[in-house]
């Protein structure tokens, strides 16, 4: 899927030059002010070659800022930003000839065939039409697109155009994939589609950088990831940590509201979220399973805690729109 | 994105994009050049001949019909460069996002835009040399003097498309394109010596057309059709080329200042 060389030296060659090798992308204290609101609040972070590193956060979190500030899109208010040791300021051409994106809404060329998308699209990156149709013939077919080459864009499916969309962004065999909200709207099928192609281009070395509304997702995909709200960053880490650290290892669900569990929790100091229907217990298997058998009267959820119950639990419950 | 390398050839890239969309239906593209003058010859030589009578342009004595055929291919290269440029523009920008993918890519804003206006000049000029032709095989424009006719197209084309990517820089919805259309092209088409000489109407009038863009194209095609002009070509060739710069910063400025967010 990759064909690297030159580039990937210079790469190298860059990074000696002050960035840590194996670093692809390195954003400290970004900021993004629109009128009179400020979206990004000093986000940092780094991504290291080959990973996948997610960005969560509810609608309006800053998490679209963010992506648009990476491929030179939208410019920092302030900050720094660097990709492949470059900076975006500057040097955002020749960031954007070695990245692809997936924007979060569909923008194929709706004037065009599945397979023209991908042939004029190369075009824009340089690429000599011969390359550029041996490229497009191995991704129509690594995306399951070879039946469609000739269809208009208009007359594919959620799935089809989502597939095509990340096909495109990866025409120029990119070393960083941006991937805003690759699943928004698919039906479990093209999703987890979807989700093996990543998987496998995260294999071959092509390092990703994806927000997502979908926690299953996330905690897939990524190796790494930070949660945001309100422009700021609220934690990092593997998603495996994040459960550990702040979901415990199991989480009991109990339908109503006991006084007599109430009590318990707080004696206990167990970490709990009272909704309005049940309550949330964040603990660990054996106290769990003291609390199921003790408390469960009625009905009752025992499971493993997730990644939805980190994000849960830190950026609240409250709707955002 | 700053300053630096704003502007490359991969504007051309751009460019080809808009003609692989054109040649897949390029026999609708063809189809209205081709009968269009033939329509307006037949309406005028039939019908209006006998209200209006002959025309005296610069000394020349002309029947209507030869003196308004060269008008027919500028005021149809003012209409595709212009539609080119508002709303088929806009709806790649807006409804298609078509700039925002390509803003993913080793383009700049510069490039996607100068491509457009560029690419509104050669569809226009497509449209001419269909014109042309016919017009030419039916004696209403001199051979091989008409020839000129395909670069001044051109020239003129840039000038309207470029002040079209400027209202589409700055206009917020669609339906408001109905005003330049209606208070600026409009007139434009009526009172640039298109349908009658200037020298018809009162002092200030024709001083008022000497600032619109298609007076001066109409001019420079009569220039080339009939062999001679009222007024200066090189003037008026300089004019189109002022106001194509012109408007082309101008709707440079305005682009940046609507898509860089």
């Amino acid at each position: 899927m990759r064909d690297s060389g030159p580039q990937d030296q210079r790469a190298k060659d860059r990074n000696s030059a002050g960035e840590r090798p194996g670093e692809v992308l390195r954003a400290a204290h970004l900021r993004k002010r629109y009128d009179g609101f400020e979206a990004v609040k000093g986000v940092s972070f780094q991504v290291e070659k080959g990973e996948c590193y997610g960005l969560l956060g509810p609608n309006g979190a800053g998490k679209t800022s963010v992506i648009r500030m990476i491929y030179g899109f939208s410019p920092l208010s302030s900050g720094e930003l660097g990709v492949f040791g470059l900076d975006i300021r500057k040097d955002w051409r020749e960031i954007r000839f070695r990245i692809g994106v997936c924007q979060q809404e569909n923008a194929l060329d709706p004037d065009l065939t599945v397979e023209e998308n991908l042939l004029i699209f190369a075009g824009y990156f340089k690429i000599p039409s011969g390359d550029a149709r041996r490229r497009s013939d191995e991704l129509l077919e690594f995306f399951a697109l070879e039946g469609k080459r000739r269809a208009k864009v208009m007359e594919l499916s959620g799935g089809l155009a989502r597939r095509l969309t990340v096909a495109r962004a990866l025409v120029n065999s990119p070393q960083l994939l941006i991937l805003d909200e690759p699943t928004t709207g698919l039906d479990p099928q093209s999703r987890h589609l979807l989700w093996e192609r990543l998987f496998e281009l995260r294999d071959t070395g092509v390092t990703q950088v994806l927000t997502t509304h979908y926690m299953e997702e996330a905690a897939f995909l990524c190796n790494r990831l930070m949660i945001l709200d309100h422009g700021e960053t609220l934690v990092e880490g593997e998603p495996e940590k994040l459960i550990r650290d702040y979901a415990g290892e199991s989480v009991v669900e109990v339908e109503g509201a006991d006084p007599e569990l109430k009590d318990f929790l707080s004696r206990k100091e167990v970490r709990h979220e009272v909704l309005d229907r049940r309550t949330v217990i964040y603990t660990d298997d054996s106290l769990g399973e003291y609390i199921r058998s003790r408390f469960c009267t009625r009905k009752c959820t025992f499971r493993a805690a997730s990644l939805e119950d980190v994000f849960l639990r830190l950026t609240g419950r409250e709707l955002r729109e | 994105m700053t300053s630096r390398g704003r502007f490359s050839w991969l504007f051309l890239r751009v460019w080809y994009r808009n003609l692989v969309v054109y040649r897949r239906i390029w026999q609708v593209n063809f189809l209205v050049p081709l009968f269009e003058p033939a329509f307006y010859i037949l309406a005028f030589s039939l019908g209006f001949r006998n209200l209006v009578g002959d025309i005296s342009y610069a000394g020349m004595p002309l029947t209507y019909t030869q003196f308004i055929a060269p008008a027919l291919i500028a005021t149809a290269v003012m209409w595709n460069a212009f539609f080119e440029t508002t709303y088929s523009s806009f709806v790649r920008m807006y409804y298609q996002r078509t700039y925002h993918a390509m803003l993913a890519t080793p383009l700049s804003i510069d490039e996607i835009i100068v491509a457009e206006v560029v690419w509104s000049g050669t569809k226009a000029c497509a449209a001419a040399v269909i014109m042309l032709a016919v017009l030419t095989s039916l004696g209403f424009v001199q051979f091989p003097l008409g020839l000129a006719g395909v670069p001044l197209a051109f020239l003129g084309g840039l000038a309207f498309g470029a002040i079209g990517m400027f209202f589409t820089g700055i206009i917020p919805t669609i339906d408001m394109f109905n005003l330049p259309m209606f208070l600026f092209i409009t007139p434009m088409f009526l009172f640039s010596g298109t349908f009658f000489p200037v020298s018809a109407l009162p002092e200030w009038a024709q001083t008022v057309s000497l600032a619109f863009p298609l007076y001066h194209l109409v001019e420079l095609i009569r220039l080339v059709a009939l062999g001679s002009m009222e007024s200066s070509p090189l003037f008026s060739a300089l004019y189109l080329v002022a106001f194509f710069l012109v408007f082309l910063r101008l709707s440079l400025f305005a682009m940046r200042r609507r898509l860089i967010q």
